[in-house]
């Protein structure tokens, strides 16, 4: 490395810096003694013991994860629909329409998105009497909503990258084009649904505004509950809860990674053996 | 799968309808058949079946309840359940009556609070997404200048703290800013100030708040710009006697000017509408206009209002960049032909 490349090596350190010393204060800070969470008093695990005791905290992050899951797995059915008439159906009456409904939520300020969901369900309650006051149903059917925008983006530029060719030799040998999403297009683009699948998870367990708006008594979710306490100041049980979400979140993301490479590498190499076998062929036709 | 794939359903299980019905197999299958018959007659194709799934979907649950929010803000206040009036009403059984109230927006127009707040959101989210640039633009261009086996971890790591919980990143600035935290601690002990200095609840907080939130989606769209950048460029510009700092001015800072562009729409159009970042860091007197539409949905209860700050809002920030996003997309690809 050349000494000009220096500045440049300082500002990328600060960068990371900036990025990771809050979060590494905060992992620090939660095997802190203290209830005063800036004196340092000495190393415990006292605040994780606590926050396994708190019900309120555990009751909301169940409820968290259950909508998460849900609004994931839905979100990841209509998405890749979304994605896929985005990316593969032309021209169609109201297409302008539909890309600008895919579009919008994505940079719709939740407080307006949280708020016009509300009004819908209470107006829909006074027309049919459904979904009868608010709940996790109705937390889920607003992720759902805005999860879906993003998954349908990964997966149409998924598919706009994706080789046409391989889905029209299918077609050319007679396949159904039902057949042919489930048996060609679904299992090459596998990645881009784990990772729409995680993307639309994450958004719907960290979600705050949109869940205040739409939530009812009785359904309170995990970013809820810790907004109300952290306004109410800084908790060691907090820092303990942060721990383990980014534990959890780094476990996910290094694992799916990997997982994800590997696959990656071996579909490289399957490719590879095929072009060989196919050059072998190809001689074998000369000779 | 081109469109010619997706030929109308009921003439395709039409075709197989005789053989199904003659060897006379299930009822739901025969259901299935007669169904598919019929949206064939109804001019319903299969390609129309999987459109009308997230159509349908984004139309009720996006669509319409902007509308319900425009009526809304259109209704006068009342203490009941839900806090507005019927714009609708029969009157004596006889008369339609159809009551816009106006009052909603001429209050926002009036109390100077509303302008106030929307300005000073502009304000806030232009100072952090420029704060973005300044800190993200080395960071995108180091890593693009960085071995190839390096790129991919160097990114995981800008996009990993995206992916832990946004609040909790909101959060870990609390302890450091506050007056007894950790940031006054070390500017004392390190003998720079004597007293503590009052950055939480201040703007600078929620500076540092949302340019923390947020650096990422600078980083990503200007490191894929900046990446494509052909580096025969800068060796040309070399060869040719150019200083790489001027070469950098005139040569890689303009060609990476559609992902800077990018990246500053992504940070400051949610920095625009900001909630968490502004309540948690920001003082009292910190207005953004989505803390006021929540102040006024969950404090003043006042419905109708709220609904007028959410109209507004969309007139006046989602509105044109849509419309600048649509005319930069028709423009690319007239470029591209």
């Amino acid at each position: 490395m050349s000494g000009r490349r220096w500045p440049l090596f300082s500002l990328m350190a600060f960068g990371y810096a900036f990025l990771y010393v809050p979060i590494g204060l905060l992992i620090i800070y939660s095997f802190n003694e203290s209830r005063l969470v800036t004196v340092w008093s000495g190393w415990s695990v006292k605040w994780y013991g606590e926050l396994f005791r708190n019900d309120q905290i555990l009751e909301a992050a169940g409820l968290s994860l259950r909508i998460a899951a849900v609004t994931a797995s839905l979100a990841v059915v209509i998405g890749t629909v979304a994605g896929l008439v985005l990316a593969r159906f032309g021209r169609f009456r109201g297409r302008t329409l539909f890309t600008g409904m895919i579009t919008a939520p994505l940079v719709m300020p939740e407080v307006i998105t949280g708020l016009s969901l509300l009004l819908l369900f209470v107006a829909l309650e006074q027309a049919i009497g459904w979904p009868g006051g608010r709940s996790a149903t109705t937390i889920t059917i607003a992720h759902v909503t805005f999860a879906t925008a993003y998954v349908a983006v990964v997966i149409q530029s998924r598919l706009v990258g994706l080789d046409e060719s391989i889905e029209e030799a299918a077609m050319d040998l007679g396949a159904r084009p039902l057949k042919i999403f489930f048996v060609i297009t679904l299992p090459i683009i596998s990645p881009a649904l784990v990772a729409g699948w995680l993307l639309a998870f994450t958004l719907s367990l960290d979600d705050l505004v949109i869940a205040s708006f739409v939530s009812g008594p009785g359904s309170t979710t995990l970013p809820m509950v810790v907004f109300s306490s952290v306004r109410l100041g800084v908790t060691p049980e907090i820092n303990a809860l942060a721990t383990v979400i980014v534990a959890l979140v780094t476990t996910g993301i290094v694992t799916a990674g990997i997982l994800l490479h590997r696959q990656d590498r071996r579909r490289q190499h399957d490719m590879q053996a095929a072009a060989a076998a196919g050059g072998r062929a190809a001689d074998l036709a000369r000779v | 799968m081109s469109r010619k794939g997706f030929l109308p359903l009921g003439d395709r299980l039409s075709r197989g309808a005789p053989a199904l019905t003659a060897s006379g197999l299930d009822p739901l299958r025969r259901l299935w058949v007669a169904g598919a018959a019929l949206a064939g007659r109804l001019g319903l194709s299969g390609r129309t079946l999987v459109i009308a799934l997230p159509y349908l979907w984004l139309l009720l649950f996006f669509l319409i309840p902007f509308a319900i929010v425009l009526k809304i803000s259109f209704s006068e206040p009342l203490i009941a359940r839900p806090p507005y009036a019927p714009l609708v009403e029969w009157v004596e059984g006889a008369y339609l009556e159809i009551r816009l109230n106006l009052g909603n927006y001429l209050f926002l127009a009036q109390d100077s609070l509303y302008a106030a707040a929307y300005l000073n959101s502009l304000k806030i989210a232009a100072v952090s997404t420029v704060l973005c640039l300044l800190i993200g633009y080395p960071i995108a261009y180091g890593i693009a200048r960085a071995p190839v086996t390096w790129r991919m971890p160097l990114l995981m790591l800008i996009i990993l703290p995206f992916w832990t919980s946004f609040l909790i990143r909101v959060y870990a600035w609390i302890g450091i800013l506050k007056q007894n935290g950790l940031l006054n601690n070390l500017l004392i002990g390190l003998g720079v100030i004597d007293q503590p200095i009052q950055f939480l609840h201040t703007d600078f907080a929620v500076y540092v708040g949302i340019t923390y939130s947020y650096l990422p989606f600078m980083i990503l769209p200007l490191y894929a710009t900046l990446e494509r950048l052909d580096p025969a460029l800068l060796e040309a510009a070399a060869d040719l006697g150019c200083r790489p700092f001027k070469a950098f001015l005139t040569v890689t800072l303009p060609l990476s000017l559609p992902g800077i562009l990018a990246g500053s729409l992504l940070v400051f159009i949610p920095a625009v509408g900001e909630f968490v970042i502004p309540a948690l860091l920001g003082g009292p007197d910190t207005l953004m206009i989505g803390r006021v539409l929540w102040n006024e949905f969950f404090n003043n209860r006042d419905w109708p209002v709220a609904s007028a700050v959410a109209i507004a809002l969309l007139i006046f920030l989602v509105a044109p960049i849509m419309a600048f996003q649509h005319i930069q997309s028709r423009q690319q690809k007239a470029d591209a032909r």
